[in-house]
C-alpha cells in the first residue's frame, strides 16, 4: 500500500541527505515535495495543509538547527507526527463491562461492511467469544444472504428474522437481535448496516435510529482505503451523524496508497482499530499506527510481514521446518515447499512491498518476475531427491543436465543454489535467537532507524540478499519482526532470503 | 443521443415497410418514428423508440441514415430511453467562484495535483484574455474548458456493429458497484425493448449470485448461474453467451468477482473469462466500474484492468455523493479511456449516459 508514497518520500528525503545545515528554502521545497506527495496519495487536502503547518514550524525550530543531523532530524519529525495523526499507539476494540458488547458497523455503499462483519466475528471466535451477527442490512440485494453464508463459512450464528431486499424495518430488527443475544447469551454482536451516503439524511436517521436502538459500545466506520478527497466529507457526515468510535480500514491489499487512513483518523478523532487486507475470512488484523508511520517513511513493515506470514504458514509444517533448520537438515525440497508456502501468503510484489527499503528497489519490484517462483520450481523438480537433500553434491554436470532438465541455464541453477544457501545461513542463524533485543514498536526508536536508513550506507543490492544486510536500519527491523514473533516462528525468516 | 442496433421483434416490423424518406423526418419530430427503405439499400428497416429527448429532426435522420446503411435486415436502430445525470453532481463552488482557490477546490474533487495546476492555471489565462470577471463569467468559462476537454466521440456503447449477440463484460475492484451497474443497465435496456441475458460469473463473493439474480428479476432477465458456488467463472460466462445465442438474446452482460488490481492471479482470470467468451462470441464492452469516492487509485486500477482486460470504457458510479469524481478526467486524457456511463442513485433509474456537457454544469452551478 504506500509504496508509492514511500518512494516519492525517500526521494524527498535523500535530497536532505547529508546537509549538515538546512536552510529554510532546503525546508520550504522538502516540505513542498511532501505535501505533493500526500495529495497524490490522496490525503485530504485540509489535513495536508495541518500536516505542513505543524512539520514546518518545528522544522524550523530548535530542534532541527541544533540536530547534529538536521536532515534526520527532519525525518524523525514528519516520522512522528505521521504517527500522531494515525492515532499514536495502537489501540483496543472496548468491550462492555457486563456482555453482551455490541458492534455497529457504519460506512458507504461498498465500503466492506459485510465482508468486514464476517472477519471481525471471525477474529472474535478465535478469542473465545461467543458473537451473533445481526443483518441490519436490509437494502442491498441479498446482503442477508450474504451475511448467512459468511455465518456459516465461519460457524457463527447470524440472527435475520428479515429477508431484507428493501423490505422490512433494520431498527426492528436491531431491537430484536440485542433481547435475543441477552437471552441466549451471546457475549458480542456485531450489527451489520446497509451502505448509506453521508448526504443522504432519511439513511442517517435509520442509521441513528439503529444506534439509539442497539446502544453500541462501539460504533465501527468502515473506510474503503483507496476513499479520495472526499473521505474528509464521508468521515464527517458519519462522525456528525451515527458518530464514530472506532475505523476500520478495508483493501488495505491493495496498491492505494492509503492517504484516506490519514484523512478519517484526523477528521473523526477516532483510533483506526483494524485493517483488512485481503479476500480471506483472516485477512484481517489489528491495525498499528506506528508500523504504518513507518511504512510511509520506507520502514516496511517487517512486523505485519511476519504475523501474515505466521497465519499462513501451516503450524505443523513450521514445527517440522523449525527442528529441521536447528538441526541443520534443511534441505532444497525445504526450500521449494516454503516457496509454495510463500506463495499462499498472496502475491509475492504485495509481501516484497511491505520489506523495509522496498520503496528503493521499486524497479526491481516492478521486474520481479511472478513466474520465477514457477522457474525455481522447475529446477528444484530436475533434480534427484539425492541432490535436493545435498545440495553440495552439486557439481558442474549435474548443474548442466539440471539445466538442460528445467529448460534454464546454468546461471539459473547457480543463483538459485546461491539464494538456497543464503537462506539457509540466515534462517540457522535466527533460529539460535542470538540477536540483541530491540523492544517492539518503539516510535522514536523507528524513527531513528528510519533516519539511518537514508543517511547510512548505499550497499543496497547485496543488503536485498538474504537479509543479514550491512544496513543497521534493515536488521534492525528484522531482529524486531523476529522478536515480536517469538521464538520458534524462524520460517518466516525465509522470506528475506527468496524475497529478492 | 446515441443509436443501436438490436434485433427486430414484434409486430412492430410489420408496419414499417417502404416508407419514403421525406416522411421519416415528419414522423420522426413528433417523436415517434418508423422505418423506411432508403434509396439503394435493401429492406432495412428502422424503428425508433418513442424517445423525450429534443432532438433536431435532420440529425436524428442523419444519424439513423448512418446506422441503416450498416444495418442487416432483421435489425432495428433503436435509442435507448431518455436517463439523465440529474441532480447526480455537485458543485464545487459555495457561493462565489475564487480564482486564487480554484486549484485547491479542483484537487479537493479528485482531479489531481497536476491536472488542477493545469486547468487552473488555463482558466486565469483564458479570463485574462477574455477579460472574465464576473462570478457568472468564470463559471461559464470553467464549464466550457470542462465540456470541451471531456467530449469524445467514442462515449457510446459498442452496440451498434449488428453482430448479436453483444457481449459486455464488467469488471472493477471489490465494492465499486459491478452489480448494481449490471441491474441498472440490464433494467435500462430492458425498457428499450432489448432481450438482455445475465451471467453470474462472481462465484467468489457470497451471495454475489443471489444479489445479481434479485436484479436480473427486476429487470425481468434470465440468469445463468454457476452451477456451484467457487465454480470457475469462465465456464459461467461461456454459458451466458450459449444461452444469449440459442434464445437469439441481443446482449449477454457478464458479472465479474471483484479483485484488487494488484492480485495478480485474479487478474490473469479475467483473460480466461475473456478467452472463453471470445470462443462464441466477440466482447463488445469491456466495462470497467470505478466508485466515485475513489481517489487517485482509480487511475492505477485503470491502467492494470486495461492491461489484462482490454478495457473499452469506464462506468462511474456513486457519483450522487459528494464525490465529485474529478479523476474521470485524468482517466480520459491519461489513459484514452472514455467515461460511458455513470450511477447517480439508489434506484434502478438514477443511471445515465455520462454527459460532459451536464457534469461540467454540475461541477459549476450555484448552489
Amino acid at each position: 500500500m504506500f509504496g508509492n508514497l514511500s518512494d516519492r518520500l525517500s526521494d524527498t528525503f535523500k535530497n536532505l541527505r547529508g546537509k549538515g545545515r538546512l536552510s529554510a528554502s532546503d525546508i520550504d521545497a522538502t516540505l513542498r515535495d511532501i505535501r505533493r506527495a500526500l495529495l497524490e496519495a490522496d490525503v485530504a487536502l485540509e489535513v495536508v495543509k495541518n500536516f505542513i503547518g505543524a512539520i514546518r514550524e518545528r522544522a524550523l525550530g530548535d530542534e532541527v538547527s541544533k540536530a547534529l543531523n538536521p536532515a534526520q532530524q527532519v525525518v524523525q519529525i514528519v516520522n512522528e507526527e505521521l504517527t500522531q495523526i494515525l492515532g499514536g499507539e495502537s489501540q483496543q476494540l472496548r468491550f462492555a463491562k457486563s456482555p453482551p458488547t455490541v458492534i455497529m458497523l457504519a460506512g458507504l455503499q461498498g465500503s466492506g461492511k459485510t465482508t468486514l462483519a464476517g472477519k471481525l466475528a471471525k477474529w472474535l471466535k478465535d478469542q473465545n467469544q461467543t458473537p451473533l451477527l445481526v443483518a441490519a442490512d436490509l437494502q442491498r440485494p441479498n446482503a442477508v444472504t450474504q451475511l448467512e453464508v459468511l455465518g456459516e463459512r465461519t460457524g457463527v450464528t447470524v440472527f435475520a428474522p428479515e429477508p431484507g431486499n428493501g423490505s422490512g424495518n433494520p431498527i426492528e430488527v436491531a431491537k430484536k437481535a440485542i433481547a435475543h443475544a441477552k437471552k441466549a447469551q451471546f457475549s458480542v454482536v456485531i450489527v451489520d448496516t446497509a451502505g448509506r451516503l453521508g448526504v443522504d439524511e432519511e439513511m442517517m436517521q435509520q442509521a441513528i435510529g439503529i444506534r439509539d436502538a442497539v446502544q453500541p459500545d462501539e460504533i465501527l466506520f468502515v473506510v474503503d482505503s483507496m476513499l479520495g478527497q472526499d473521505a474528509v466529507n464521508v468521515a464527517k457526515a458519519f462522525k456528525d451523524g451515527v458518530g464514530v468510535t472506532g475505523v476500520v480500514l478495508t483493501k488495505l491489499d491493495g496498491d492505494s496508497r492509503g492517504g484516506a487512513a490519514l484523512s478519517v483518523a484526523n477528521v473523526t478523532g477516532a483510533p483506526i482499530l483494524f485493517s483488512s487486507t485481503g479476500e480471506g475470512l483472516d485477512a484481517f488484523e489489528t491495525f498499528h499506527p506506528d508500523r504504518m508511520a513507518g511504512r510511509i517513511l520506507d520502514m516496511g513493515d517487517i512486523v505485519s510481514l511476519i504475523e501474515q506470514a505466521q497465519k499462513t504458514f501451516d503450524e505443523e509444517e513450521s514445527r517440522k521446518l523449525a527442528e529441521k533448520i536447528a538441526s541443520d537438515s534443511f534441505t532444497l525440497q525445504d526450500f521449494l515447499e516454503q516457496m509454495q508456502q510463500l506463495r499462499k501468503m498472496g502475491n509475492m510484489k504485495g509481501i516484497l512491498g511491505m520489506m523495509p527499503g522496498a520503496g528503493k528497489m521499486k524497479q526491481q519490484l516492478e521486474d520481479f518476475d511472478e513466474s520465477e517462483i514457477g522457474r525455481t520450481e522447475a529446477i528444484i523438480f530436475s533434480m534427484t531427491p539425492v541432490e535436493r537433500n545435498m545440495p553440495k553434491v552439486l557439481n558442474g554436470s549435474r548443474r548442466q543436465r539440471i539445466a538442460k532438465g528445467s529448460g534454464t541455464t546454468v546461471t539459473d541453477v547457480n543463483q538459485l543454489v546461491n539464494r538456497f544457501e543464503q537462506a539457509a545461513k540466515v534462517m540457522k542463524t535466527m533460529s539460535k535467537g542470538g540477536m540483541p533485543n530491540i523492544p517492539g514498536t518503539n516510535p522514536v526508536q523507528m524513527g531513528g532507524a528510519v533516519g539511518g536508513a537514508y543517511i547510512g550506507g548505499k550497499k543496497k543490492d547485496k543488503k536485498k540478499k538474504g537479509s543479514k544486510s550491512g544496513n543497521p536500519a534493515k536488521r534492525a527491523a528484522e531482529n524486531q519482526g523476529l522478536d515480536y514473533s517469538g521464538s520458534t516462528e524462524t520460517k518466516s525468516g525465509s522470506a528475506f532470503g527468496l524475497g529478492n | 443521443m446515441f443509436k443501436f442496433l438490436k434485433r427486430l421483434r414484434g409486430e412492430k416490423d410489420l408496419s414499417v415497410e417502404s416508407e419514403p424518406q421525406e416522411k421519416l423526418a415528419v414522423k420522426e419530430a413528433a417523436g415517434n418514428v418508423t422505418a423506411s427503405e432508403l434509396p439503394g439499400i435493401d429492406s432495412a428497416s428502422i424503428h425508433e423508440e418513442k424517445t423525450q429527448e429534443a432532438e433536431q429532426p435532420s440529425q436524428a435522420l442523419a444519424a439513423a441514415a448512418l446506422v441503416t446503411a450498416q444495418a442487416p435486415s432483421g435489425l432495428e436502430a433503436v435509442e435507448l430511453p431518455s436517463r439523465s445525470l440529474g441532480k447526480g453532481v455537485r458543485s464545487l463552488f459555495g457561493d462565489a467562484v475564487d480564482m486564487d482557490e480554484l486549484e485547491d477546490i479542483l484537487i479537493l474533487a479528485d482531479f489531481g495535483v497536476e491536472t488542477a495546476e493545469e486547468i487552473a492555471a488555463q482558466v486565469k489565462k483564458e479570463a485574462g484574455k477574455q477579460g472574465a470577471t464576473t462570478d457568472a463569467e468564470l463559471r461559464l468559462l470553467l464549464k466550457d474548458l470542462l465540456t470541451e476537454r471531456l467530449i469524445r466521440k467514442d462515449s457510446s456503447l459498442n452496440l451498434e456493429d449488428g453482430k448479436l449477440p453483444y457481449v459486455f463484460l464488467v469488471v472493477g475492484v471489490n465494492g465499486a458497484g459491478k452489480t448494481t451497474t449490471i441491474g441498472k443497465l440490464a433494467r435500462w435496456l430492458k425498457d428499450g425493448q432489448w432481450e438482455v441475458v445475465l451471467g453470474a460469473a462472481d462465484t467468489y463473493r457470497a451471495a454475489a449470485v443471489d444479489q445479481l439474480a434479485t436484479w436480473a428479476e427486476r429487470a425481468e432477465s434470465p440468469i445463468v448461474r454457476p452451477a456451484k458456488e467457487g465454480a470457475d467463472p469462465a465456464a459461467v460466462a461461456y454459458q451466458t453467451v450459449e444461452m444469449a445465442i440459442n434464445t437469439a438474446a441481443d446482449i449477454a452482460i457478464i458479472d465479474t468477482a471483484g479483485r484488487l488490481q494488484n492480485k495478480k492471479d485474479l487478474m490473469d482470470e479475467l483473460g480466461k473469462i475473456r478467452r472463453a467468451v471470445e470462443k462464441q462470441a466477440k466482447i463488445s464492452e469491456v466495462l470497467l466500474v470505478i466508485d466515485a469516492t475513489n481517489g487517485q487509485n482509480a487511475m492505477s486500477q485503470a491502467k492494470a484492468f486495461t492491461e489484462v482486460a482490454d478495457v473499452t470504457g469506464i462506468v462511474m458510479t456513486k457519483l450522487d455523493g459528494t464525490a465529485k469524481g474529478g479523476i474521470l478526467y485524468a482517466l480520459q486524457k491519461e489513459l484514452n479511456l472514455p467515461i460511458k456511463l455513470v450511477g447517480v442513485g439508489e434506484q434502478i433509474n438514477d443511471f445515465a449516459f455520462f454527459s460532459p456537457e451536464e457534469f461540467a454544469k454540475g461541477l459549476v452551478a450555484k448552489k
